[in-house]
């Protein structure tokens, strides 16, 4: 049924029209809607028979969701950033053991620093898991590619994860055709476990496994995972037939066939890149859009075929790894190996930084002037950061890096205003960290209110 | 080219769930009240007794966990039928019962991780419900994997009253990793990690967790402690235990000879002293309140039970720590009257005494805590008196 509907809702509704036996979940934004909403549909018996486990934790959720997967029960559970984390060493254990969960990740930024809005950072940080992950650009394909996550996750006796931007899709209001029960049905047959603890017919699971075959299980695992990638059309397929709307697939390429740049993107920010790759066709660019929807597996083939007949490509992504840099650009460089194409990638997003139209279109500018670094963080502030990199040399202190950015950041605000009113703005800085709510602990602000202690101290040895 | 690497291939054997046992002391009690009323025939004595985990495992001789393992699932099996599923935590157990491509198990089992049997069996159960099963559900684990890492999950279990029977089978280390404290080491023990050296050798008083009472505090329906030398209580209590629904929790002691450093045959004997000299008192709660306790005839004095392990062999060593004992033997006697073991009129008059003038504290809790508390409020007024004597005040923030 078509409905305007926050998107959070439409993947309750979406959970609940594949009829899920058992639901375990712990609260974490973004995600907290979605189990909200099918929290009140098992209470109000809309889902017959279904079980709801308010868990101690995200580490308790996945356990759980072990235990009823491994008893033959269609299972499902949804988190995100820190409750991720904190349910890793059961999301890797899902997987070896083989338990095809569902689970939804509202994709989330990590701390420390604190912050709650949406990047990839957090499913980025399991992708090694051995979970398919697949990356949804709008709340209509969010919900589709629920209905397509049973269907996968059954077949191959894996867990798979369904990507979504959290805030940006989980907590938009949109038109979304809500899968039905009876859709649901002609497409999603009932679970069949591969392995089921069943006293009939009792089987060990979990066994503890020696350097003799634990490089086998993994090849398996790896092997297992690899199939996906033509199921993962096919399911896509027949999908299409049912619902009478293409949604999933491995990659979702746009405006490519006569494309010389290509950008390459994963989730909601591939809306705006269309946009902006509308308006640089108008303008006569050739330029196209190749969308990431399966993550794991990686689709290498496929991605190498859309880039292969361009000259370019810039990864827009909003995940990075520390040390190394884009993480979805090292798989594409290494699917497009020996195509010479140039490559480039940018960081964007991160922590909910918005990215905007304004700035991909400065990004394509510079592109085309032949000034985008290869490596690019999309609207770093270069001044607050070099101020920070001099303090640093200078104190020889990291400290909490937050706190001191603020902290910078707020002089600099103050010394502007003060220098505005004819002072001295290098003195007028100095009394403004000194005076700053931070570095006087005095009142600091949410953002930092546990860490006022060292920052004063910080403060006031740089004072002496 | 591939080098053949010797993988085993999975066998399949045909060991039965349910084995028939030839007795051959008939007419005797040896096989466990066999020639007792029906009701208070042990369950091993029945000749076709389940065999829920089979021998020719891996477990060290003597092992008190293999033996309270065997007799719990078995009962377990025996009240349900055979409809259950039992889920495990990493530790000795499910290492020693299940090297791939063997297991010794003949029940359903499921292992996953150190810290989640509680929750994957709270899954597990919720599974079966929403299946329309009946099939009952075991969760089991060590001391290690129940009170340390696994409390969390456990706690919500209980706290949600899943309809989980949890046996934690206590034998107070992390023996599958080698003897390091957990959290249910007794004082002055020696472990890995709380060497017999220093002037307070061993595991310090004052910590540890008494999971069965943390259990109880939680008011679910059952909760009961046991150990291996009374095997037809464990029996008894899990078959209790089955006969309710909701979350259940034994908690079972279980001698280890290889990080108690005892003799192998030990393993009865001491189990046994551990109960009788009051140090692991067996009860029964329900809804969070003692119905039932076992008595001990005779208090057997604490050396008695700690002389034969090499971890307290400290305490004996040159003149030995007379005073580190009696304190051990306040924690007996404080169990003794806490729960009423023995009756007084069954005491000699110097036991007697003994145990009424047992400290509440023995195991130096609130000593510990009003010891650190002293600390503070000594140091605080250190502080003030250093301040008082400072004259600028904008330094004090410095301190």
């Amino acid at each position: 049924m078509r409905e305007q509907i926050e998107g959070s809702q439409a993947i309750a509704k979406a959970v609940a029209a594949c009829r899920p036996d058992v639901i375990a979940a712990y609260p974490i934004s973004p995600q907290t809607h979605i189990v909200e909403a099918l929290s009140a549909l098992v209470k109000k018996g809309d889902l017959p028979g279904a079980e709801y486990l308010n868990v101690e934790s995200e580490f308790g959720a996945m356990s759980a969701c072990i235990g009823a997967s491994a008893v033959g029960a269609r299972t499902y559970t949804a988190t995100a950033s820190q409750g991720l984390l904190f349910m890793v060493e059961a999301v890797y254990n899902a997987s070896g053991l083989g338990m095809p969960i569902v689970m939804t990740v509202a994709n989330r930024a990590i701390g420390a620093p604190i912050n709650i809005w949406n990047d990839h950072t957090d499913a980025m940080s399991q992708r090694d898991s051995g979970w398919l992950q697949l990356y949804a650009e709008t709340n209509q394909e969010a919900a589709d590619l629920h209905v397509q996550a049973f269907r996968i996750a059954e077949e191959l006796s894996l867990p798979v994860m369904v990507c979504m931007d959290g805030f940006i899709l989980t907590h938009a209001m949109e038109l979304v055709d809500v899968p039905e029960a009876e859709q649901v049905a002609k497409f999603l047959p009932d679970y069949e476990p591969r392995q089921v603890l069943d006293p009939e017919n009792p089987v060990s699971i979990g066994a503890m496994v020696g350097p003799e075959a634990y490089t086998e299980v993994r090849y398996l695992a790896h092997h297992r995972q690899m199939q996906a990638l033509e199921l993962i059309p096919q399911v896509q397929k027949e999908f299409a037939e049912v619902f009478g709307r293409d949604s999933g697939g491995l990659v979702r390429p746009y405006l490519l066939d006569d494309a010389e740049t290509v950008i390459v993107s994963m989730g909601s920010v591939l809306g705006t890149i269309k946009d902006v790759v509308d308006e640089r066709r108008e303008r006569g660019e050739k330029i196209g859009v190749l969308g990431i929807t399966s993550f794991r597996p990686f689709p290498t083939d496929a991605v190498r075929e859309a880039l292969s007949g361009c000259q370019r490509f810039v990864n827009v992504e909003k995940a990075f790894s520390v040390g190394i840099g884009g993480i979805v650009s090292s798989h594409c460089r290494s699917a497009v190996r020996g195509l010479d194409l140039e490559n480039f990638e940018v960081i964007a997003g991160l922590g909910g930084r918005p990215i905007t139209k304004a700035s991909l279109h400065g990004m394509l500018d510079d592109l085309a002037a032949g000034s985008l670094a290869e490596q690019t963080f999309l609207d770093l502030d270069r001044d607050l950061v070099e101020e920070e990199l001099a303090r640093e040399a200078h104190s020889r202190r990291s400290g909490p890096l937050a706190e001191n950015l603020v902290r910078a950041s707020q002089a600099r605000t103050d010394a502007v205003l003060e220098e505005n009113e004819g002072t001295d703005p290098a003195r007028g800085a100095a009394r403004a960290r000194a005076a700053s709510p931070l570095a006087n602990g005095s009142e600091a602000g949410g953002l930092v209110g546990t860490a006022n202690v060292p920052v004063s101290t910080d403060a006031k040895s740089e004072e002496k | 080219m591939s080098t053949p690497l010797g993988i085993p291939g999975v066998r399949q054997t045909e060991i039965p769930a349910r084995e028939h046992v030839k007795f051959y002391q008939v007419g005797s009690y040896a096989v466990g009240n066999r020639l007792a009323e029906e009701g208070l025939r042990s369950v091993q004595s029945d000749p076709n007794r389940w065999n829920t985990l089979t021998s020719g495992h891996r477990a060290c001789q003597g092992c008190g966990e293999a033996l309270g393992a065997r007799y719990a699932l078995d009962s377990a099996a025996a009240a349900s039928d055979g409809d259950l599923v039992a889920v495990n935590a990493t530790g000795c157990l499910e290492v020693f019962s299940t090297p791939y491509p063997e297991s010794a198990w003949t029940v359903p089992w499921l292992h996953s991780l150190f810290g989640n049997a509680p929750a994957v069996a709270a899954g597990a159960a919720a599974g079966l419900r929403a299946k329309g099963k009946s099939t009952r559900v075991i969760a089991q684990g060590g001391d290690g994997g129940t009170v340390d890492i696994g409390m969390g999950t456990l706690s919500g279990m209980f706290e949600r009253n899943d309809d989980v029977l949890y046996i934690c089978y206590d034998n107070q280390a992390y023996m599958n990793t080698g003897v390091q404290r957990s959290g249910a080491t007794p004082p002055t023990a020696r472990t890995a990690t709380t060497q017999p050296v220093g002037p307070k050798p061993g595991n310090r008083f004052g910590q540890g967790k008494d999971m069965a009472r943390i259990a109880m505090a939680h008011e679910i329906p059952y909760v009961a402690t046991a150990s291996v030398a009374d095997l037809r209580d464990l029996e008894f209590k899990v078959t209790k235990a089955m006969s309710m629904h909701g979350a259940r929790y034994i908690h079972v002691l279980v001698p280890c000879p290889l990080g108690w450093g005892s003799a192998s045959n030990l393993t009865v004997t001491l189990a046994r002293l551990a109960t009788q000299t009051g140090l692991f008192p067996i009860f029964e709660a329900e809804g969070g309140e003692i119905t039932s306790v076992m008595k001990i005839r005779r208090p057997a004095p604490v050396e008695e039970y700690l002389k034969p392990q090499r971890r307290f062999a400290h305490l004996f060593k040159g003149g030995g720590e007379p005073e580190v004992i009696a304190r051990l033997q306040a924690i007996a006697d404080r169990n003794i009257r806490r729960y009423g073991l023995i009756d007084e009129d069954q005491l000699d008059d110097d036991v007697l005494a003994r145990v009424l003038a047992a400290p509440e504290d023995p195991e130096g809790r609130y000593e510990a805590i009003l010891h650190a508390a002293s600390e503070t409020k000594q140091a605080q007024a250190q502080a003030r008196t250093r301040n008082a004597a400072t004259e600028n005040p904008s330094d004090r923030e410095d301190q």
